[in-house]
């Protein structure tokens, strides 16, 4: 079975330093993958081995059943769409003649590159020079150019960086569409939160290796990460005692500085820990809260430091 | 339409917009019809002068003009890329890369040369009207002999800036090296020679050396080229005199001034396949 990215003990060395060591994964068709890390972590470097722009040091990578890398790739291309991390396409061209431009070297109807600039909502401004616009419209610039000749891939890196709510809303938007027609999607990003709701699965990069991968919750189950319940006891209430009752049932527990509780719940134990808060007469409000990706990251030690720290 | 022919078609729009290659245009015709009409002032007279005179002073000023709009119109053309994000995209793109140094090449090359030859076809239909004695089969010849060898000249340079641009790191270094790479062949270079005529005092086996080692500089190349046709009593005597020992055969010149677009072309085109993006 062809996947849309298939990687086998991927290595990259620059120069003698390991950018990218030892990556195994898969990507299959038509599904929308995040690729997580810090900065420096081999993000852009998987990408670049990917996209065929650098050649592996070790190990295999198939991009729709095909080697990127190689003159031999080069059919392989148009079916693969880039949007590069903050690319300033060329500022003394007009949006039209810079997607015109692109579109002709990729082989597609420039009456689609049109359609695309309508559909990431630059039709008003087609006409302008691209070097006034804004950083969210050469995103969306970027955007367009990337689903150029319909590709099966499409490889975003860094899409959000610099946009404003409104703009990575309308960006996901589009992801999401893609996803519907069937394209398969790898969108690279360090603002996990954002980026949660709308992937299939993750990759997650430390440092050039591969930490974990998997869907969200496959994720968690891996790592085993607690689920956690906020808790707001009413004002008459006395916290010293609420904790107390805690060290019973709760893996850890932490007072935040607004009064609040945060409790850390074991695999499986959530419900009986709900209704033992729920029936507790000190308490004014519970928010449960499921492993985001942030505190999953935070809790695989792809972070600098984990956010809860245990205090019980 | 290919690849090269689209890149080409963008650099050569790119060119005409930033209106460099316009003003080499507008300066070679400018130039051309005020030295023809006021080069005789210095022998008390004005008006359109000596065809080849003329000529001989256009040569001299597209050696210092030329390979600076060759520089400045390409030193840019991967390192710029680089600078703004475009290059890993482009590279993405179903072409290869030799594509596209060699469009980007090509496209240069080609608003150099229509520049040369719209600026310097200007000059020379207004003299043909206004000058009829100047009307001789030996003048069109002059004038191809110049606008192939000008536009050879400017791709030559166009190759230097390519090597320039796939191994600078950013666009400054690059403008920099550019600089560097006109000041060395418009002047150090010939400065140099002579210095080695001036203290060797032109005993014999420097007297056969020294025609050969004109062939080191694409623009000496270029002024043997335009000035060997013109032959002496064109105001070029001195340059003359300095290699009168040696003839220099056309189509010798012209095979080095090939050399000089085809090898930095070649080495542009293997450094950049051998560069990490």
């Amino acid at each position: 079975m062809i996947h849309a990215i298939d990687i086998t003990a991927l290595g990259k060395q620059y120069k003698g330093v390991a950018a990218l060591a030892g990556v195994s994964a898969t990507v299959p068709m038509g599904k929308v993958i995040g690729l997580l890390g810090h900065n420096g972590a081999g993000k852009s470097t998987l990408i670049k081995l990917i996209l065929g722009l650098i050649e592996p040091t070790s190990g295999h990578v198939e991009v729709l059943g095909q080697s990127p890398w190689g003159s031999a790739a080069v059919a392989l291309r148009r079916r693969i769409g880039y949007l590069p991390e903050s690319v300033a396409f060329y500022g003394n061209l007009s949006g039209t003649e810079v997607i015109n431009y692109l579109a002709d070297l990729k082989r597609a109807p420039r009456a689609q590159a049109g359609k695309l600039l309508a559909r990431v909502g630059l039709g008003h401004a087609k006409g302008r020079r691209v070097s006034t616009y804004s950083k969210g419209m050469r995103q969306r610039l970027g955007l367009a150019q990337a689903l150029l000749a319909s590709p099966e891939l499409v490889v975003l890196d860094e899409p959000t960086g610099g946009l404003d709510p409104q703009a990575t809303r309308e960006l996901y938007e589009i992801v999401g569409e893609l996803r519907t027609e069937g394209h398969s999607v790898l969108v690279s990003s360090h603002v996990l939160a954002e980026l949660e709701p709308h992937i299939d699965s993750a990759l997650i990069l430390r440092q050039g290796e591969l930490l974990a991968a998997g869907s969200v919750g496959e994720l968690r189950r891996q790592s085993g990460l607690p689920d956690m319940v906020v808790v707001q006891l009413k004002d008459a209430a006395d916290p010293a005692a609420f904790a107390r009752e805690l060290n019973g049932f709760a893996l850890a527990q932490t007072l935040r500085h607004d009064g609040r509780f945060e409790i850390e719940i074991a695999e499986g134990g959530k419900l009986n820990v709900l209704q033992r808060l729920a029936a507790d007469p000190a308490v004014e409000d519970i928010v449960v809260r499921e492993a985001s990706l942030a505190r999953l990251y935070d809790y695989l030690g792809a972070g600098t430091k984990r956010e809860v720290e245990p205090t019980a | 339409m290919n690849s090269i022919a689209i890149i080409a078609g963008k650099e050569f729009r790119d060119d005409f917009r930033n209106r460099w290659t316009i003003a080499v245009a507008v300066l070679f015709a400018v130039l051309a019809l005020s030295i023809s009409y006021f080069g005789g002032a210095a022998a008390g007279k004005v008006g359109f002068t000596s065809f080849d005179a003329t000529l001989a002073s256009l040569t001299t000023l597209a050696a210092f003009v030329v390979p600076l709009i060759g520089l400045l119109i390409a030193y840019d053309m991967v390192v710029g890329e680089q600078d703004n994000g475009t290059l890993l995209l482009v590279l993405s793109y179903p072409i290869s890369r030799v594509e596209l140094v060699a469009g980007k090449f090509l496209g240069h090359c080609a608003a150099l040369a229509t520049a040369t030859l719209v600026g310097f076809g200007a000059a020379v239909v207004i003299i043909q009207i206004m000058q009829p004695e100047a009307r001789t089969s030996g003048a069109w010849f002059s004038i191809g002999n110049f606008v192939l060898s000008a536009s050879m000249l400017g791709a030559s340079f166009v190759a230097l800036a390519s090597v320039i641009s796939v191994t600078t790191a950013d666009k400054a270094r690059a403008a920099g090296l550019a600089l560097v790479t006109w000041l060395v062949t418009v002047i150090i270079f010939d400065l140099c020679l002579l210095a080695v005529l001036v203290f060797s005092g032109g005993n014999p086996w420097e007297q056969s050396l020294f025609p050969q080692l004109l062939y080191f500089n694409p623009i000496d190349v270029f002024r043997l080229i335009n000035l060997t046709t013109l032959g002496s009593g064109s105001g070029n005597e001195l340059f003359m005199g300095m290699t009168a020992t040696h003839v220099y055969r056309p189509w010798v010149l012209y095979l080095a001034m090939l050399l000089w677009v085809v090898v930095p072309f070649a080495l542009a085109q293997f450094l950049f396949r051998r560069k990490e993006v």
